[in-house]
């Protein structure tokens, strides 16, 4: 039979998540955005609330527009590791590796997890398509590599209390699920695939079924969540988290190599505070790792990413660093009043030596619009470390019930 | 670790591959030469044909062997000589009325022809001769850096400027509009006589895929201008005993420099051990060890097979994968029973090229088919007759005849690939209307099209240069970028075949280059077996 042609398209230009009825039930606002193709919200009913949710109840975020690609073959641990700066032969089945790859020169293309589902098996959740590049990456390797992101529904299940919720939905078992590890619950809602990750910094989990299920996971979830104050939230308040928890986001705090249409404004790992995850001592080759171990062995990085203490409570976005008041080192990528650590908290690109070794005396130049008019001040920025905030909850296993 | 045998190994026993493995064998090196096949030569020997016939089974002349090749390795000490240089290429004609280009492209024009047309050529082949020397330096030096380069990349690009600018203003006017041009639209701004142009054009296209018509083919003619034989720019010759003689000058050579030379060793993974190559496996599995591993196979054979992708970044991977090579020249050649029987030739015409193609436009309409994946319908010749310049070649009295034909595209329409048949028959059936009667005269013959080629000698595509000859594929882009300096991400190997710049053809170029590259290497890492 054949299909009828698209003729309404330009009515939704954006698609609609598997949870999409039930969000847009909860929506309020109208406050959408679009994410990767898809109509997601930005603030459902009120941002504090839902970025309080976050620490100090359940927050359920919807994650299925987040791109996710299946790999699977007797090559794919080879492909992986070949692909990523981290050592994919340390990463056991059943866990998940936050990690980056980069280009020929070793400039970041994409962060994001990798996880280990079955020993040829492996699931790359990013913020950014790569399906030319992953398919090049596959010449020469036993793998096959399918974009799956319209085939897994997700959501992230975030906060103090995402224990007791899944615990209560009948997720038997969940109190042993450490950070980084993937696990398969049976239950009311069929399958579930659930791993002890998350973008807030918190205790909490990312859950993924196919679409058909998705509707019954969140009714799940959210019955069980009630007296748990379990609540929906939206990109804003997950930004906010995402900061505190000092995580940085692709086309933000740095721009994809395969989008920056000016050379200079590539980053390698070490130039975004992801130098850790180079593993220059793997005894393989990967993407990138010539331009790397050069790169480490001049100590030639142009740049870095620091975490600052800003003084005052207006937040810094988009502001311009200096040294001394005068000379410009860096600028902000994201900035906020923290409501949880009571700091103005801010992450911020600098030229080097800025920021590695000179880090006193950095000021930043804050534009605070008061009633059409631009008050500018000079405050001082103190470099921290990061995360700004780092519960011990996040990590506790079994997790607590609050 | 055991201490390896040879400083060096050269994978590949073509003429580049024999002239790095001599040009480093000289420098002290201790080299293993290593060829698949049970000779050496690789498309460059000359093979036995019918017994008492012997044939260039595909390259058939010789128009840019490096000079400094020559001198460095003595080949002349070593048994090259020309048997005849300048060769003449004559524009057959089915009416009666062949055109003969005597002398380095075209000096003189032998034939009727018009007044108005002789004066046109000898103004265009002075100018394209010009640019093309412009260009030849260009064309055989390593290809500059244009980031991280140094004095020399700049000193490069710096007299290819100021041979520019050495033109004189008009000219350097000139140069610069046509670099880009086909030659098509270039004859068709100069000359007018079907014969002549036919015979330029297909000067420039012979071993690319490219029409007259096409993007680039201006420059094509270039590279082949830029050549030269004996000492004369742009001229074509036959050595003595056929262009297997180089072939078998090189391999004195590279014995006298001490060279091993092992025939029947296929070479199945290069070993990459730390990062570094460590040496080669053969297809029999026996493992040899050395701390350089210069490829003179094709680049992305090299890497993507020998290497393998597991080495390498993926934007290079992509790159090598992508890289053009297609082949569209067949190769037949004839063991004949008496003389071609071609109406109207001397002696000295014979010995030279024939060309059969009655138009440029025909030659288009040649390539019109390959474009579409089937072989042209009236397929263009390049004739010669190397018995003629070397009786040795046959018996006495008999000869060899060696054809190539354009255009037979690589990749075929699945329903063109029984047009193998077809074409020989065509190529045959074009040869008899100018030389009727040579068909009775056939009593051996070998008929490779690029699919052939690519089997015979491992050639990707069966392409002439390891990779289409066009601008995105030549200088600093050859074979593709980040490998134009010959080496690899891979320390210790190198890339010294035709893939590589300046291109094929039987030059010794990039074996030239590639070597002057591993010397300085070796001598920057200090001392000769840089353990």
């Amino acid at each position: 039979m054949r299909r009828a042609l698209p003729r309404e398209h330009f009515e939704k230009p954006l698609w609609h998540t598997p949870f999409h009825p039930r969000i847009a039930a909860l929506m309020t606002h109208e406050q959408w955005y679009g994410w990767g193709g898809y109509l997601s919200p930005q603030v459902i009913r009120d941002e504090e609330m839902e970025y309080f949710a976050i620490r100090n109840a359940a927050s359920l975020f919807d994650v299925s527009p987040m791109v996710k690609y299946r790999i699977a073959g007797p090559d794919a641990a080879a492909y992986c590791d070949r692909l990523t700066v981290r050592d994919v032969f340390k990463l056991k089945p059943g866990r998940v590796q936050y990690t980056a790859w980069c280009d020929d020169d070793g400039k970041v293309l994409d962060d994001g997890t990798l996880f280990r589902l079955a020993p040829d098996e492996f699931r790359l959740c990013c913020q950014e398509r790569h399906l030319p590049w992953l398919l090049d990456s596959a010449i020469g390797y036993d793998v096959e590599i399918a974009e799956v992101t319209e085939e897994i529904a997700a959501l992230s299940l975030q906060g103090p209390t995402s224990y007791a919720v899944l615990r209560d939905a009948g997720f038997a078992g969940i109190e042993t699920l450490k950070p980084f590890d993937i696990r398969s619950f049976d239950t009311a809602a069929g399958a579930v695939t659930v791993s002890r990750t998350g973008f807030t910094g918190d205790l909490g989990y990312e859950l993924f079924v196919p679409p058909a299920q998705a509707l019954d996971l969140w009714d799940l979830l959210w019955n069980a969540g009630q007296l748990h104050n379990i609540t929906a939230i939206g990109f804003a308040a997950l930004d906010l988290a995402r900061l505190e928890a000092g995580f940085i986001m692709a086309g933000s705090d740095f721009v994809p190599a395969e989008h920056a249409i000016r050379a200079d404004r590539r980053r390698s790992p070490y130039e975004i505070g992801l130098g850790w995850l180079v593993a220059l001592d793997k005894p393989r080759h990967f993407n990138g790792k010539r331009a790397l171990a050069a790169e480490k062995a001049k100590n030639a990085f142009r740049h870095c990413l620091v975490a600052l203490d800003i003084d005052g409570n207006v937040p810094a976005e988009h502001a311009l660093v200096y040294h001394r008041g005068k000379r410009e080192v860096g600028h902000i990528t994201a900035a906020a009043w923290s409501p949880t650590v009571k700091r103005n908290i801010a992450l911020a690109s600098m030229t080097r030596p800025y920021g590695d070794t000179v880090v006193n005396d950095l000021w930043v130049e804050i534009y605070a619009l008061r009633e059409l008019v631009y008050s500018k001040s000079l405050v001082r920025a103190r470099i921290v470390e990061r995360p700004f905030f780092n519960p011990k909850r996040r990590s506790a296993t079994p997790p607590g019930v609050f | 670790m055991p201490t390896p045998s040879f400083d060096a190994i050269v994978v590949g026993g073509g003429h580049n591959g024999l002239a790095a493995a001599a040009l480093l064998g000289q420098a002290g090196r201790r080299v293993l030469l290593l060829e698949a096949s049970d000779t050496v030569g690789g498309a460059a020997r000359t093979v036995a044909l019918a017994p008492g016939f012997r044939v260039p089974e595909i390259a058939h002349l010789a128009n840019r062997l490096h000079p400094d090749i020559v001198r460095k390795l003595d080949l002349e000490r070593h048994g090259l000589a020309f048997a005849a240089t300048n060769l003449s290429t004559t524009s057959l004609s089915a009416e009666g009325r062949p055109l003969t280009l005597a002398g380095a492209f075209g000096e003189r024009l032998e034939g009727d022809i018009a007044d108005s047309e002789r004066a046109a050529w000898a103004a265009l082949r002075g100018k394209l001769l010009r640019f093309a020397g412009v260009l030849a330096p260009f064309l055989a030096q390593v290809p500059p850096r244009l980031k991280n380069g140094g004095v020399a990349d700049m000193m490069t690009l710096g007299k290819l400027g100021l041979g520019i600018r050495r033109l004189g203003r008009d000219d350097m006017r000139e140069f610069l509009r046509m670099v880009l041009m086909n030659i098509a639209d270039v004859l068709d701004e100069e000359v007018g006589d079907d014969r002549l142009r036919a015979a330029v054009a297909f000067d420039a296209v012979l071993g690319t895929s490219l029409g007259p018509r096409s993007p680039n083919s201006l420059m094509t003619l270039f590279y082949r201008l830029a050549g030269q034989a004996n000492g004369v720019q742009a001229a074509t010759a036959q050595p003595r005993g056929g262009m297997g003689a180089i072939v078998a000058a090189l391999s004195a050579a590279a014995k006298a420099a001490g060279v091993t030379i092992r025939t029947d060793a296929a070479v199945a993974s290069i070993l990459v051990e730390d990062d570094r190559a460590a040496g080669v496996v053969l297809a029999s599995g026996e493992e040899i060890r050395a701390p350089v591993v210069a490829s003179a196979m094709n680049p992305a054979v090299t890497l993507l097979s020998l290497v393998g992708a597991r080495h390498l970044d993926t934007g290079l991977v992509r790159r090598l994968s992508h890289v053009r090579s297609k082949g569209t020249v067949a190769k037949l050649n004839l063991a004949l029973d008496g003389p071609p029987p071609f109406a109207g030739l001397g002696p000295e015409g014979l010995a030279g090229r024939l060309l059969t193609a009655p138009s440029l436009q025909a030659i288009e309409t040649a390539f019109d088919a390959a474009k579409y994946g089937r072989f042209s319908d009236q397929p263009a010749l390049e004739i010669t007759v190397p018995s003629a310049t070397d009786p040795a070649l046959a018996p006495a009295g008999q000869h060899v005849v060696s054809i190539n034909a354009i255009y037979a595209p690589f990749r075929l329409k699945p329903d063109s690939e029984a047009g193998r048949d077809g074409f020989e028959a065509r190529i045959l059936a074009v040869l008899e209307r100018h030389a009727p009667g040579i068909g009775n005269r056939i009593v051996g013959k070998d008929f490779l099209t690029p699919a052939d080629i690519e089997r015979r000698h491992r050639i990707p595509g069966g392409h002439w240069h390891h990779g289409e000859l066009s601008i995105d594929q030549m200088f600093m882009l050859r074979p593709v970028l980040g490998l134009a300096q010959y080496a690899t991400p891979v320390a210790g190997l190198y890339l010294c075949g035709a893939g590589s710049h300046p291109g094929g053809g039987v030059s010794g170029a990039p074996a030239l280059n590639a070597v002057s590259r591993i010397l300085a290497d070796g001598k920057a890492a200090g001392g000769k077996s840089r353990r």
